[in-house]
């Protein structure tokens, strides 16, 4: 970017190498290159605040997800009398073949749990706005490969819910006109769902998690190159404004982690099946149809959107736009001001679109029925008011907040206004801003 | 899809009482939930009793080894015995015959029919489900097989029961097609433990839950001892961090 300011680059400087390091080094200058990316040489807005943990523990997740599957591949049988069979010799006989399973089943879970708070941060704080518009794309291009993906790791045990859920989600595809009916087909590999299906599915599962490796990498590339935006949304403007990433934002991300193995761990430990379905340690039978077909519940906000419209067509329509409008957000976002702290308006719907979601989770999960059919109807329709309509008219018609300065000045504000509250009495002066804070 | 749907629920007997709701299985405090849990082997090995004497004229349980049977404290020779008195198809022999021989530890539990056809020849037409992952299969699993084995009785005089089903109000749609099956003193615990209806479900479902996931007892253990780690680990990393950061406030 030709606007980079020049005392940022005076933060850079080369890694001095001997030895074999160095040889290395000198002909490939990969620790350089970590440097810049996660080192000392990679400048960090000052101000980021936890929310900012979520883009590194999503990297370890999908780390965690293709080294246990990695495990998980070695010992399963994509057949459709193998696979059921294969889980339960996993989690019976291949030595600790449980707790890989367990961390894997819950792993998923929780990456998408992270990936949400990533995704809502971004939200939050208008991250999506120029100049990383594309570094938003290729974040959602990576929750779309992680939906199929994880609906098709879902399909592999060869449950209940594996078939059934194959079965219904296939058939969407049926609805599209002219190509439906060749396109369920061509998934199929035949004329039901079936060991071809079980077998594709296996493959591509295996394959998807690499592609979203690899599309991970050029999303923190083109993170690197207008840098994270922060809480306050406001640009870098020179080095008082930012801290390098290392030490202080590896012993941040750090310490989440540690909160982040400490869920996962109460998790696999003592409730692995309590995000699980009962009815997936039924074995597949393709005459007995479960009462109630649920994905999931990270998909369920979208499982409720698919259901909100009576007709087939226009429920994958539905699913797929819900999708489709993020890419969108960053031009229906007609305010000039990224974060929501400034944006009195917008930060009330903020929080009315999470409610939103949470009550279109609970639809999903809900039986198509009743009262439940209306509000999700409802709750799906301001899905799509917020994106096309609120969003764009509250940028036009909001008064932002006035912007600080820079990140610096915001940062020594908050912390003067920080120790004078921790003041033991009143009238007593400070001396001195050194000491503890 | 709806239709396919619509249509086997017309065609698929059974399906339609599976449509539905149960009542609220009956809440027993169990040896192995909390974070401490374990099984009571004792009591898990009058369920094997149980599963043996009763349960498995009818239903399998296909992913559990003979073999296993020693986790929950039986000998080597007491699991032998018990896989011995049922018969495995072997072969081809030396002279490309098939032929019987008693199961050893190796084999998973022989199913008490050969197919599902022959089960459901057998039980008027319903298939009796295998119990391996049975405390997993359905939610709150062991409450529900407790509440089922416990909660037979007669129907209220509004209920019409389909022909050959047996009232329980804790199975969906509040009939099935298997009779109650355990009644006081239907098996004779060695033990000494009297065999009440109750002490049998309740062994019974200590029995299964070990069944459907062995790795329980090991699992809670290793929390343990990984939550401790994580937890120090956790206070040693905010350190670090609360260190690096201290000039930034």
């Amino acid at each position: 970017m030709s606007g980079e300011p020049q005392h940022i680059d005076d933060l850079h400087h080369e890694l001095k190498l001997r030895g074999v390091l160095g040889w290395i080094e000198y002909r490939l200058p990969v620790f350089n290159w970590i440097n810049n990316a996660v080192g000392t040489n990679y400048p960090t807005p000052k101000n980021l605040n936890y929310f900012w943990n979520f883009g590194a523990l999503a990297g370890i997740a999908l780390v965690i997800q293709i080294l246990t599957g990695i495990v998980l591949a070695a010992h399963y049988v994509p057949t459709v009398d193998g696979a059921f069979a294969s889980v339960e010799r996993i989690m019976r006989d291949v030595n600790y073949g449980w707790l890989f399973r367990y961390v894997h089943a819950n792993g998923a879970s929780l990456f998408f749990a992270i990936v949400y708070v990533h995704l809502f941060r971004n939200l939050y704080y208008g991250s999506y706005k120029y100049p990383r518009e594309l570094l938003w794309w290729l974040g959602l291009i990576i929750l779309l490969l992680m939906i199929i993906t994880a609906f098709m790791g879902y399909v592999l045990p060869w449950g209940q819910m594996s078939y059934w859920g194959a079965t219904v989600i296939t058939n969407l595809f049926g609805a599209i006109p002219l190509i439906g009916d060749n396109l369920v087909l061509w998934l199929w590999g035949g004329y039901s769902v079936g060991e071809a299906l079980l077998r594709g599915f296996y493959s591509l599962h295996y394959l998807l998690a690499f592609v979203i490796a690899g599309l991970a990498i050029v999303h923190i590339w083109a993170l690197h190159q207008h840098r994270s935006n922060n809480p306050l949304g406001i640009d870098i403007k020179g080095p008082q404004d930012v801290l390098p990433f290392h030490p202080y934002y590896t012993t941040k991300d750090l310490f989440g982690l540690g909160i982040y193995l400490i869920i996962f761990a109460a998790l696999v430990f003592y409730m692995p099946n309590a995000l699980g379905e009962p009815d997936n340690y039924i074995p597949a039978d393709p005459l007995q149809t479960p009462a109630h077909i649920v994905p999931e519940w990270y998909l369920l906000p979208f499982y409720a959107i698919l259901r909100a419209i009576p007709d087939k067509l226009g429920g994958v329509m539905a699913l797929a736009a819900a999708l489709l409008v993020l890419f969108a957000v960053p031009w229906l976002d007609t305010s000039k001001v990224r974060s929501a702290r400034f944006r009195p308006i917008y930060r009330q719907l903020f929080w009315i679109l999470v409610a939103d979601v949470f009550l279109l989770g609970y639809i999903g999960g809900s039986p198509a029925e009743g009262i439940y059919i209306p509000i999700g109807q409802l709750a799906t329709a301001y899905y799509f008011a917020h994106f096309l309509i609120l969003l764009p008219i509250v940028g036009k018609l909001e008064s932002p907040k006035p912007l600080p300065d820079s990140i610096a000045t915001a940062v020594l504000e908050e912390n003067k206004r920080k120790r004078a509250r921790k003041l033991p009495q009143v009238g007593v002066q400070p001396t001195s801003a050194g000491g503890h804070h | 899809m709806r239709r396919l749907v619509l249509a086997l629920a017309v065609l698929v007997p059974g399906l339609s009482f599976a449509a539905g709701e149960a009542d609220a299985p009956k809440n027993i405090e169990w040896t192995f939930s909390g974070p401490f849990g374990t099984f009571d082997l004792p009591a898990a090995r009058r369920g094997l009793q149980v599963y043996l004497d009763v349960c498995s004229t009818c239903h399998s349980l296909r992913y559990v080894a003979y073999r296993n049977l020693t986790e929950i404290g039986l000998t080597e020779d007491q699991a032998k015995a018990i896989a011995a008195s049922h018969e495995v198809r072997d072969g081809p022999d030396e002279t490309g015959a098939y032929f019987m021989r008693p199961a050893g530890l190796a084999e998973k539990f022989v199913p008490p029919f050969a197919n599902e056809q022959a089960a459901r020849f057998a039980n008027g037409g319903a298939y009796p489900p295998d119990l391996s992952l049975m405390y997993k299969a359905r939610p709150n699993g062991a409450n529900y097989v407790y509440s089922l084995l416990t909660g037979y009785g007669e129907p209220p005089a509004d209920v019409e029961l389909a022909p050959g089903m047996n009232y329980n109000p804790y199975f969906p749609g509040h009939q099935t097609a298997m009779p109650q099956p355990l009644l006081d003193d239907i098996v004779q615990y060695a033990d000494g433990t009297p065999a009440t209806l109750d002490n049998m479900a309740r062994d019974v479902v200590q029995f299964l839950a070990w069944a459907a996931e062995p790795n329980l007892p090991t699992r809670h253990r290793m929390g343990f001892g990984v939550l401790i780690y994580l937890i120090i680990l956790g206070g040693l990393l905010f350190a670090v961090k609360k260190q690096v950061w201290r000039d930034q406030h």
